[in-house]
């Protein structure tokens, strides 16, 4: 379960708004967290508290296929992502990183900036506490759920390397 | 089942059947590539799965093209990393220096990509490589890890849709307005989750470098891959990069497509995106008279041979204004070479333009072309974001070579038709 403020983006917000390439030449998740939504607006990473929830229109995550823009999320402290929809690489990162993305269509408009939301992540249910809504999304493919079960891609390969020897 | 490109590609390299789309599937994997800012990380992945040895030698790319040459100590300590790895790996394709080149122009030169191929790539251009039918896709560093350990990948089975390319191109009308003008159509989120298939009677006039051109933009339409049918040019090509065995490949008559999209090339002129999205495209006719600071040639989407000649047919004996640097990036050694040969480079430098080495570096404002606040630049990149190539309050349209040139020229979006 996790709780925090909202905070809203728009849509088709790209990799390079969540980090800029610029930034590209670490791959240290907290030194790309400090520098989260730089290309969208300068020092955006400073309003937000750890384990807040950014809220985004649609395509979020276009553009590049740079795993630092997950990356840079999870630095800066945010766990979930509540999106209209994903980019398909970004979404498919997004899964391989732990960060929880969640896809809610036109739902995401019922959502302000700065509500407190309530996410259950396993269960795809996200309260609004501020306006008592609820908000539910669709299950996580079978085949996703078992990379996530496992704790994400590095592990699901680790197994079956194992399996393999 | 009468299968689409994408369905049958797939289908070459799954033990499983394929029946419907949105089916998950594991495939073999013939290629796959990463470059110098998303192979590091795909490098720690790797050894955090516990792997010692990756799949296949041969068959993994790792091509240092983005800050190179190396622009601050930070891009040089990343090479480094790829560079011992690749070492250590005994990696036959690892690029840097002289035989580099932009991933996207280099591999399919090289035979590494062709028809039939499932290829993935740490980088979203990888879509490329459906100009020569293969199925070709961007993915992050830790599935590219995956693979390079595991020699296989998972996919979702993408619907597709069928882009029909009607009529005869008109003059100034290349491959890269047809991708702009279907991107402008559908929007960025137009093709999400799916495969675009080309098809239709200006196929055939479609030389290979404008195919992968716009089957590198297929991602700006949020498409998985961007595919093209095998034909007797297609072959033609893969033979001279030294590729045995490719056959033809077309999709089957009667397979199921999501949607289709219909383009009639005889009636577009050249066209441009403007700020900030790759889908805000307009007529270049309607973009006259915008003023630029600096115009870029090159890329992964056209800094091959064919775009240095249209560029150069258009600067020949004129002068690029002296209030725009026009920057010219031949994409690799081998075009960078022809284009000496054949005197291109020459026809750039007279007429005022900078010639660089074959990099990435200003398409994603890593280095070589970056843009102040307020300025502006016509490219004929892939991208235009918001602050996509410098300051965030700079802007970018993408355009074909000849308008490029042609707006170098002017000082002002121009028609090459109208100098």
């Amino acid at each position: 379960m996790y709780k925090g403020k909202a905070h809203k983006v728009g849509a088709h917000i790209d990799t390079d708004a969540i980090i800029p390439a610029r930034f590209l030449v670490t791959t240290d998740t907290e030194v790309l967290g400090s520098n989260c939504m730089e290309g969208l607006e300068a020092g955006w990473v400073k309003r937000v508290q750890k384990g807040d929830i950014m809220v985004a229109g649609e395509n979020f995550g276009c553009g590049s296929s740079r795993e630092h823009a997950p990356l840079a999320i999870i630095g800066a402290g945010i766990p979930v992502v509540v999106a209209h929809s994903f980019a398909r690489i970004f979404y498919r990162n997004g899964f391989n990183m732990g960060l929880i993305l969640l896809e809610v269509g036109d739902d995401a408009a019922k959502i302000s900036d700065g509500d407190q939301l309530e996410v259950d992540a396993e269960n795809g249910v996200i309260k609004n506490l501020t306006t008592g809504e609820t908000i539910n999304t669709a299950p996580v493919p079978p085949f996703m759920q078992e990379i996530l079960d496992k704790g994400g891609l590095v592990n699901y390969v680790k197994d079956r390397l194992q399996t393999l020897a | 089942m009468r299968q689409t490109l994408a369905q049958k590609i797939l289908q070459g390299r799954t033990d499983e059947t394929i029946t419907q789309d949105g089916q998950i599937v594991r495939c073999r994997v013939d290629l796959v590539l990463a470059n110098d800012i998303t192979a590091p990380l795909a490098i720690k992945s790797f050894t955090k799965m516990g792997a010692t040895k990756v799949f296949d030698k041969d068959k993994i790319a790792l091509v240092c093209d983005h800050f190179t040459p190396n622009k601050d100590i930070d891009s040089a300590e990343q090479v480094k990393v790829v560079r011992e790895f690749a070492k250590l790996m005994n990696i036959t394709h690892y690029y840097e220096g002289g035989d580099c080149g932009v991933e996207h122009a280099l591999l399919p030169e090289l035979g590494l990509v062709g028809p039939g191929d499932v290829v993935i790539g740490a980088d979203s251009h990888t879509c490329t490589y459906g100009g020569l039918g293969a199925f070709a896709t961007g993915m992050g560093s830790t599935d590219i890890a995956g693979a390079m350990v595991l020699g296989e990948t998972w996919f979702k089975v993408p619907s597709t849709i069928r882009v029909v390319l009607d009529g005869k191109l008109p003059e100034w009308v290349v491959g890269k307005d047809l991708i702009l003008e279907l991107i402008g159509r559908i929007g960025v989120a137009g093709a999400l989750y799916k495969a675009l298939e080309f098809t239709g009677p200006v196929v055939e006039q479609l030389s290979i470098e404008q195919r992968l051109s716009m089957s590198n933009m297929a991602i700006e339409a949020g498409g998985k891959a961007g595919i093209f049918p095998v034909d007797a040019k297609t072959l033609a090509y893969a033979k001279a990069a030294g590729r045995t065995g490719d056959k033809e490949l077309f999709a089957d008559e009667g397979a199921h497509y999501e949607s289709e999209v219909v383009i009639d090339c005889s009636k577009l002129t050249p066209r441009v995106a403007c700020p900030h999205l790759p889908d805000n495209v307009k007529p270049v006719a309607d973009c006259a008279g915008i003023r630029i600071d600096q115009s870029i040639i090159g890329s992964c989407t056209n800094g091959r041979i064919e775009d240095m000649r249209e560029a150069a047919a258009v600067l020949k004996g004129r002068k690029v204004s002296k209030d725009v640097r026009c920057i010219v990036l031949p994409a690799t050694p081998k075009i960078w070479k022809q284009a000496l040969k054949e005197g291109l480079l020459e026809i750039f430098m007279d007429s005022g333009c900078v010639v660089g080495p074959p990099t990435c570096g200003p398409c994603l404002g890593g280095h070589m072309g970056i843009l102040a606040a307020g300025e502006r630049s016509i490219a004929t990149t892939n991208r235009n974001f918001k602050g996509r190539m410098g300051s965030l309050e700079s802007e970018v349209y993408l355009s074909n070579p000849a308008v490029a040139a042609a707006s170098a020229i002017a000082g002002t979006i121009t028609h090459p038709g109208k100098l």
